[in-house]
Formats: structure tokens, C-alpha cells, sequence
């Protein structure tokens, strides 16, 4: 906690504030960025470990995780989505594995880095979760979005997609077309959305409930504190997967022909 | 909710780290497990394949064994066979040649008895001669009876 025994309203604001640089929509969440990148960089190093060693003989136990990651990314995709896999697959398995390490950081008691991070580089504010900012979900469910649509248009064509947008699903009647257009859009649109809101919205609230464990007495956290951790251990991969999966399930959508 | 540019640098940085999994990660991994999938399909075909090599090789000493114990059952009952024929030849030479010795003993035996038949009608007729000379003293011409002597001598 703060020096200066801070109220707990003081102390939840200190905890949701971003490690923030410049002002209105051209700023950065420092904290977000710096500790996506550095999980990120642990996964890739970790992938790299694995695929720099990969023999086709007996694989090593990095290997051997790699590969159960890569095949289970492998076999989602092939599950909901019909065409060649060699950036789906790269795409899922990153999903996956960001994700999960985004969603694990919500595990660290949630004192323990802003303090290090305060006392010994004098940093005000400092928020270790990348997925309880929106601006990490909506960063990748953006990206996504993007790839649904770039696939939609490379799976059907340029007047395909059109096509689909303004006769599904109502049919193809003239008069019907507006009310196709609309809720084509908002289908479009609440994709990306629900995908990143899904995600921030667990995470959320899993380290705000964390945080108001943290303000109660120190001899007590732990029944709480382990309770929510338990179940907390549940929703990681959960929202990991399920990320994965509708990232899967939306462009396999797009790709394919009805 | 503070939206602002971190969510394009989260967009970017994803799209990095996607397109260094592709290129570095994804293919390396997927070639290794089709790699290992084919090993252990071909070792398991060998595998199958020497369990039949085994068979066949397992029928086929049967076989020979088979073979070679026909054989040697042929060599024997030949051997008892030609065995058999020996003793056989052995009997019938044996029985021949008793048949023979028997034959030429019987042959010297009558030739014995004719001899001695003939040495005995000679006698007999001498004495029968002497006999008469003895019975009719003088009577007797020797030369004058000598032809009925020799009937009688003939027909002993």
C-alpha cells in the first residue's frame, strides 16, 4: 500500500491508473505496452527454444510443449476453418499463448510489482495486467477484425462479400436489402467488440476483486485471496481459449462459402 | 475506459509477433511432427513387416524340419527294408545250398547203395555158385552152366 495510508478509494484508483505518457488519444499506456511486449518476447524465445531443437526423432521437453501448443492451435483452426493453415494456425497458437501469459499476470499479487516499480524507479502508477486494459483487447480484436475481413474478401471475393453483405440473411429481395445492410454491420461490428470486451471484462474484474482482497487485513487474504485464485486459474485459459476459438470460428465464417 | 494510441501499438504488436511465429516458429514445429509421423509410420511398417519375415521364416524351418524328418524316416524304412531282403537272400542261398549239399549226399548215397548192390549181387552169385559147386560136388561143369549161372547172376 501507498506511504501515507491511503482511503480505499485512493487505494483501487491508485491501482486502476495507467503508467500514462502524453495527453487525449495520441498517449501510451507505457505499463501495457511494455509488459505485452515482454510476455510477448518470453513467448516467441520459448517458441524459438522449442523450434530451433525440433527433431522429428525423440523431442525434448521443450519441444515436446511447443508442440502439443502448436497442435492444439493446429486442430482448432482445422475445426472451424476451411482453408490453408499457415497463418491461422501462427495466428491461434499467438492468441493463445499471449493471452494466457497476459491472463497469468493477473496472478502475481497484485502489490508486488507497483511497489517495486515505485520504490525502485520511481514510477507513480503501474498496471501489470495487459488484458484488463482494453486497450490490449481492442488492439487485438481490432487486428482481427481486420484479418475477418481481409479473409471474407479472399475467401469470396470482392462480390461475393459484397454479395453477402446486402442479401444475407433476409434473402435477396430489393426492399430487404437496408435491413440485410444493418445487420451485417452490426454483426460486423459487435464481433471485435465482444471479443475484446469479453476479455477485458473478465480480467477486470478478476484484478479489482483482487485488489479489494488486498485491503483487507493481512492475516485474512489469504482465504479469499486463495478462493478467488482457484477459480481465477479457471478463467485464464478459459478466456484464452475462447479468444482463440472465435477468433477461429469468425474468420472460418468469413472464409467460407454458404 | 481510456482508449487511445496503445491500442495501435497492441494491434501492431500483435501482427509482429503472428508473422514471427509464422515465419520462425509454425513451419520448423510442423515439419518435426510430420517428420516423426512418418518415422513412426515407416517403423511401425517395418516393424509389421518383420513380424511377417519372422513367420515365413518360422514356417519355412518347419518345412525343412518337416523335410528332414521324412527323410529320415524314408532312410530307415529303406534300411529295415533292404535289411529284411538280406536275411532274405541269406535264407534262400542257405536253403539252396542245403538243398544242394543234401542232393549230391543223396546222390553219393545211391551210388554208395548201387555200388554195394552191385558188390553184393557178386557175391551173392559167387556164393550161390560156390553153394551149388558144394551141393552138386562134381556134377557141376562149370563151363557147361555158366550161362544159367549168369541169368541167375542178372537176375539178382
Amino acid at each position: 500500500m501507498a506511504s501515507a495510508a491511503p482511503s480505499p478509494t485512493e487505494y483501487v484508483t491508485h491501482h486502476l491508473t495507467h503508467l500514462k505518457v502524453g495527453e487525449g488519444f495520441w498517449s501510451l499506456h507505457v505499463d501495457t505496452l511494455f509488459f505485452s511486449w515482454v510476455l510477448g518476447l518470453l513467448m516467441i524465445w520459448f517458441f524459438r527454444m522449442g523450434a530451433n531443437r525440433a527433431t522429428a526423432g525423440v523431442p525434448g521437453r521443450v519441444q515436446n510443449f511447443v508442440e502439443t501448443l502448436v497442435e492444439f492451435a493446429d486442430k482448432t483452426v482445422r475445426e472451424s476453418f476451411p482453408g490453408p493453415r499457415a497463418f491461422m494456425g501462427p495466428l491461434c497458437l499467438t492468441i493463445f499463448v499471449w493471452v494466457l501469459l497476459w491472463n497469468l499476470m493477473d496472478l502475481i499479487p497484485v502489490d508486488w510489482l507497483p511497489r517495486l516499480a515505485h520504490d525502485v524507479f520511481g514510477l507513480e502508477y503501474l498496471r501489470v495486467v495487459p488484458s484488463a486494459d482494453p486497450n490490449a483487447t481492442f488492439g487485438l480484436s481490432i487486428t482481427v477484425f481486420l484479418l475477418i475481413i481481409y479473409y471474407g474478401l479472399k475467401g469470396k471475393g470482392v462480390g461475393g462479400f459484397a454479395k453477402e453483405f446486402v442479401t444475407h440473411p433476409f434473402g435477396a429481395n430489393p426492399l430487404l436489402v437496408p435491413f440485410n445492410l444493418i445487420l451485417n454491420v452490426v454483426e460486423m461490428i459487435a464481433k471485435p467488440v465482444s471479443l475484446a470486451l469479453r476479455l477485458f471484462g473478465n480480467l477486470y474484474a478478476a484484478e479489482l476483486i483482487f485488489i479489494l482482497i488486498a485491503m483487507l487485513p493481512w492475516w485474512i487474504q489469504w482465504i479469499p485471496g486463495g478462493i478467488w485464485a482457484v477459480f481465477h486459474i479457471l478463467v485464464i485459459p478459459l478466456q484464452a481459449f475462447i479468444f482463440m476459438v472465435l477468433t477461429a470460428v469468425y474468420i472460418g465464417l468469413a472464409y467460407e462459402h454458404h | 475506459m481510456d482508449i487511445n494510441a496503445t491500442l495501435i501499438g497492441q494491434g501492431l504488436t500483435f501482427f509482429v509477433f503472428i508473422l514471427v511465429t509464422m515465419k520462425f516458429v509454425w513451419p520448423n514445429i510442423q515439419k518435426a511432427m510430420a517428420e516423426r509421423e512418418q518415422k513412426i509410420a515407416d517403423g511401425l511398417a517395418a516393424a509389421e513387416k518383420g513380424k511377417q519375415e519372422l513367420e515365413q521364416a518360422e514356417e519355412r524351418s518347419q518345412e525343412l524340419v518337416n523335410d528332414g524328418k521324412q527323410k529320415a524316416s524314408d532312410i530307415i524304412a529303406q534300411a529295415q527294408k533292404r535289411g529284411d531282403e538280406m536275411i532274405e537272400e541269406a535264407k534262400s542261398e542257405a536253403r539252396t545250398e542245403a538243398d544242394r549239399v543234401k542232393a549230391s549226399a543223396q546222390a553219393e548215397i545211391d551210388q554208395e547203395i548201387a555200388t554195394a548192390r552191385e558188390k553184393l549181387k557178386t557175391e551173392v552169385a559167387a556164393l550161390a555158385i560156390a553153394g551149388a559147386e558144394q551141393i552138386l560136388m562134381r556134377e557141376v561143369d562149370k563151363s557147361a552152366h555158366n550161362e544159367v549161372l549168369d541169368k541167375v547172376c542178372a537176375k539178382l
